[in-house]
């Protein structure tokens, strides 16, 4: 029961943000809005059991993603600036789409998912996820590791030579 | 022990990833447009998590998948902000149908 609470509460902070978010005129105000809608979706790792994930999403995403986006915000935008109007056309465009995008995958959880699954419970420890990152056997995800940290490496670099003076 | 079905999630995830659809196509400023997609790209994250905990509950493939999607999109993150600052400081603008110095 209280498990459902909290899913019903998280779901609605994520429904009524991410909306707000995308219509909010203030840009600073939107991103905040993302701000709560990452912090809600760490809520629904750690209901799943993901505790690992529950912390990377709340360092990475929320602590780091977030300060970027309100830096570059603050960077390139002046107090009280606010979003300029779009035609009606293309607002109506996007609607259409999102809504119609909307309906076909509603209709297809509500009459194909609803047969599958049982939950099975089985919370992975930190041993397990610390063995399966570290290790070339099945299941085991060494190679996507270190392809991971050359992106980000080339991402360093290349965000050294974007900024750079010239 | 779970009382809550994976439609649940599904269609949170699903609301989520629309509305950024919306953003995505109705907004003019770059960074709303990157915040969009950060949208899309946290559902569809939410979605790869749930797949796993109800379908392959033994398993962590889905959660390493959602894992390795959040180091990519902070990566590709950074990397849009740096040319967003870069685009701002050359022509003072980063509204995208302003940004068209290249385009003729």
């Amino acid at each position: 029961m209280a498990e459902q609470i909290i899913f019903y509460v998280l779901a609605i902070v994520i429904v009524v943000f991410s909306i707000l978010s995308v219509s909010s005129k203030r840009i600073l105000r939107s991103a905040t809005y993302l701000l709560f809608v990452l912090l809600a979706t760490a809520g629904l790792y750690l209901l799943m059991g993901y505790q690992f994930l529950f912390g990377v999403q709340i360092s990475v995403y929320a602590g780091g993603i977030m300060v970027l986006y309100i830096f570059s915000i603050l960077l390139t935008s002046h107090a009280g600036d606010k979003a300029k109007s779009v035609s009606w056309k293309r607002l109506l465009l996007a609607g259409i789409a999102a809504i119609a995008g909307l309906a076909v995958c509603g209709h297809i959880i509500f009459h194909n998912v609803y047969k599958v699954v049982e939950a099975v419970a089985a919370e992975p420890t930190m041993q397990e996820i610390g063995k399966a990152m570290m290790g070339t056997e099945k299941n085991q995800y060494l190679l996507p590791f270190e392809a991971i940290s050359v992106l980000l490496l080339a991402c360093i670099i290349g965000g050294i030579m974007i900024a750079r003076k010239r | 022990m779970s009382n809550i079905p994976l439609a649940g999630y599904l269609i949170v995830s699903a609301i989520m990833f629309f509305a950024g659809v919306y953003g995505f196509l109705s907004r003019r400023n770059m960074l709303t447009i990157l915040m969009s997609l950060e949208l899309m790209l946290n559902a569809a994250d939410i979605n790869f998590v749930a797949f796993n905990k109800f379908l392959y509950p033994g398993q962590m493939d889905g959660a390493f998948f959602a894992m390795f999607a959040i180091g990519v999109s902070a990566a590709e993150t950074a990397i849009a902000i740096a040319i967003i600052i870069n685009i701002y400081r050359n022509i003072k603008n980063i509204y995208v149908d302003e940004v068209n110095k290249m385009k003729y």
